[in-house]
């Protein structure tokens, strides 16, 4: 579904260059749920936002789904991310003045879907984050976790091939966690590809898998003992 | 999409409800003031006969030596604007055209036939039969005098609605007399409302003027020794008296010729040269008079119809626009970046540059639209406050065509789309990825 093969991402200023991946290479395969853990400055969201098509990479190789993105031009790539991506950000990122509904029509709009499909889309992905009672609600009338349920339903309504999740708890209070987590493990069960970013070794463990990224590189965890020790010491 | 854009755009604009109100009166001050100065430079710069424009022709006459007083301020051909008595007996009396008149302004004291109303001045113009074919003066009654009538300055008037209104209460009058000057005209035609924007055929005094109340025969008047209310320049000296100041070179008539055709412009050209020719050689001028010939076109702006000083105020209004668009500019700009965020998760669920673009270019025209119904506003509320502050030439220049409205209300939408690429482009650049770091 996703792989990327030494994979690099460098920055360049006219006096440094830096790299936020080097040699990165990973392989999510259709139906995984992988947690990419790793240290601030990591290159974590950087991962996240090349394996979301939000940002070219200097070297390497990436397929998604198949294709190999290198040279896409934004045409091409915002269309890949439309029918193949869905994104789930930390801060939610719903548009304020948009309702519910309105917000999880957002990427069926760009989709080109006729009317009927997309309100079939919206009433079939809210009730799937449990919200269809709230579509004519606006963000500011919602808790943070139906916020971000509303934002898993946006990602859901296209049927993407994966779900690209950013910290999905990482401005939810532990309860409203839970809840979010355990959507997205119900959306794995049912057969979803998800990738999930994350600080909190409580969730990466939840996660089929867990890749860790330090200096802009994966890490074994087998080879870093104290790593999983760490990250199983917080459950 | 463009129903989608435009209801973002209207969730966008009340977002923000103030910085909206100011881009929409940014841009409507700019182009109430700026449509206010061009409709009253359009009136003043149209075309007031656009059908025969090109086939009208002022003609004038270099019967002044060239060392003499300057007539015409900055005329580079030192031609007077107007022609003497003479020049216009003459060129009458040659029929060199398809149709010509000599004409002047003058004025006469009419007494009512009805007791209730008092005597009053009527501004009349004095001039030939073929000025109202010449000039496709439209008929409510009657029609133009005849040759006959010309030749026997006979007492007959045509007159304006406006007076047919207020002495017969706009019944037919044709055939009924009217007192002027305590001689009896007989009414022979009702025109319609005519009222030409410049007065191309008269612009010694009042470019913007009425076509005045009646017109009567040329010849009734040099008889009844009526003098002009136009301008009179004289050269040389000027003997006392009617006669004295129709044998004098003092100039004071304007002349029209109509050439409906190319040839005909040439041969009136050779004829009028042939002519000064004559007047030199019967010992009239020790030098050969130029001759000059200016369709109305040329005529406007030879004559200066439009001031400079009105040009000058349309570049001013026209630059306040630039400044009022410079602003809605810097404002559209803080709203489109304080919103890219947003764009930014747009992109993320798929919207191209296309898209986002798109999207804040209809909701410039959003702006630009509303900006320009409410500088629509604007320029209608100008426009009164001229009329209001000023003559009724200004009033007669004042009126916002079909063609104006529509003006108006596009010119806001295209200045406020130009003023938001900018903005725009600074939009679709914005890296989705990083706005999603940032957050």
């Amino acid at each position: 579904m996703l792989k990327m093969t030494h994979l690099s991402k460098a920055y360049r200023t006219e006096v440094v260059e830096t790299y936020a991946l080097r040699e990165f290479s990973i392989h999510v395969r259709e139906g995984e749920f992988v947690a990419v853990t790793g240290p601030s400055g990591s290159g974590k969201t950087t991962f996240l936002t090349i394996a979301g098509l939000l940002e070219e990479f200097s070297g390497g190789e990436y397929r998604l789904d198949g294709a190999d993105v290198r040279g896409l031009n934004d045409n091409q790539r915002s269309r890949l991310r439309n029918e193949k991506i869905g994104f789930i950000f930390q801060a939610f990122n719903l548009i304020p003045d948009l309702n519910v509904a309105d917000n999880v029509d957002v990427p069926l709009r760009y989709r080109g879907f006729n009317g009927a499909e997309r309100r079939r889309r919206i009433q079939e992905s809210l009730e799937r984050v449990g919200l269809a009672a709230r579509s004519r609600h606006y963000p500011s009338e919602l808790s943070g976790g139906q916020q971000q349920r509303v934002a898993i339903a946006r990602a859901l309504a296209g049927s993407p091939r994966l779900l690209l999740a950013d910290e999905p708890t990482g401005n939810l209070d532990t309860q409203m966690a839970r809840g979010v987590m355990e959507l997205l493990e119900e959306l794995h069960r049912d057969g979803a590809t998800i990738v999930m970013v994350t600080h909190d070794p409580e969730l990466a463990i939840r996660a089929q898998r867990e890749v860790h990224i330090v200096d802009g590189q994966v890490v074994n965890l087998t080879s870093s003992p104290r790593l999983v020790v760490g990250a199983h010491a917080g459950l | 999409m463009f129903a989608y854009y435009l209801r973002l755009a209207l969730h966008s604009l009340r977002r923000n409800v103030v910085l909206t109100i100011l881009m929409i009166l940014a841009i409507g001050v700019g182009i109430g003031a700026s449509m206010t100065t061009v409709t009253v430079f359009r009136a003043m710069s149209g075309d007031p006969i656009p059908e025969k424009s090109a086939q009208l022709f002022a003609i004038q006459f270099g019967n002044w030596p060239m060392n003499g007083p300057q007539m015409v301020p900055g005329d580079g051909e030192g031609l007077q604007e107007q022609i003497s008595y003479r020049e216009a007996v003459n060129l009458m009396d040659a029929h060199a055209a398809t149709r010509q008149a000599a004409m002047y302004s003058t004025g006469l004291a009419l007494t009512p036939a009805n007791p209730q109303l008092q005597p009053f001045q009527v501004q009349a113009r004095a001039t030939y039969r073929d000025l109202f074919p010449m000039f496709d003066v439209p008929f409510r009654y009657g029609g133009a005098w005849s040759a006959d009538d010309d030749r026997d300055h006979a007492e007959v008037v045509v007159i304006s609605r406006a007076l047919n209104d207020k002495l017969f209460a706009g019944a037919n009058s044709v055939g009924k007399t009217l007192s002027l000057d305590n001689h009896d005209y007989r009414v022979v035609g009702v025109i319609e409302k005519w009222e030409p924007i410049p007065r191309f055929y008269d612009l010694t005094t009042d470019k913007y003027g009425t076509s005045g109340d009646l017109f009567l025969p040329f010849t009734r008047a040099i008889e009844a020794q009526m003098e002009t209310w136009g301008n009179s320049n004289c050269s040389g000296n000027v003997d006392p008296g009617w006669e004295g100041r129709l044998n004098s070179e003092c100039v004071w008539i304007q002349f029209w010729a109509e050439l409906p055709t190319p040839a005909d412009v040439t041969r009136y050209r050779a004829f009028l040269k042939n002519y000064a020719t004559e007047q030199q050689r019967s010992g009239r001028f020790d030098w050969l008079p130029r001759t000059g010939m200016h369709d109305v076109p040329g005529w406007l702006i030879h004559e200066h119809a439009v001031s400079n000083e009105v040009r000058i105020l349309v570049l001013v209004s026209f630059s306040f626009l630039a400044v009022c668009l410079l602003n809605a500019m810097g404002l559209m700009l803080a709203k489109i970046m304080g919103r890219s965020g947003d764009m930014s998760v747009r992109r993320a669920l798929g919207a191209n540059r296309g898209a986002v673009f798109s999207q804040c270019l209809i909701e410039a025209g959003v702006i630009g639209l509303a900006g320009g119904l409410l500088g629509l506003g604007l320029t209608i509320l100008g426009l009164l406050g001229l009329r209001s502050l000023f003559s009724d030439e200004v009033n007669r220049l004042s009126h916002l065509s079909p063609t104006d409205v529509g003006l108006a209300v596009l010119l806001g939408v295209a200045a406020t789309v130009v003023a938001g690429l900018y903005p725009t482009w600074r939009a679709v650049q914005v890296q989705p990825a990083w706005q999603l770091k940032a957050q």
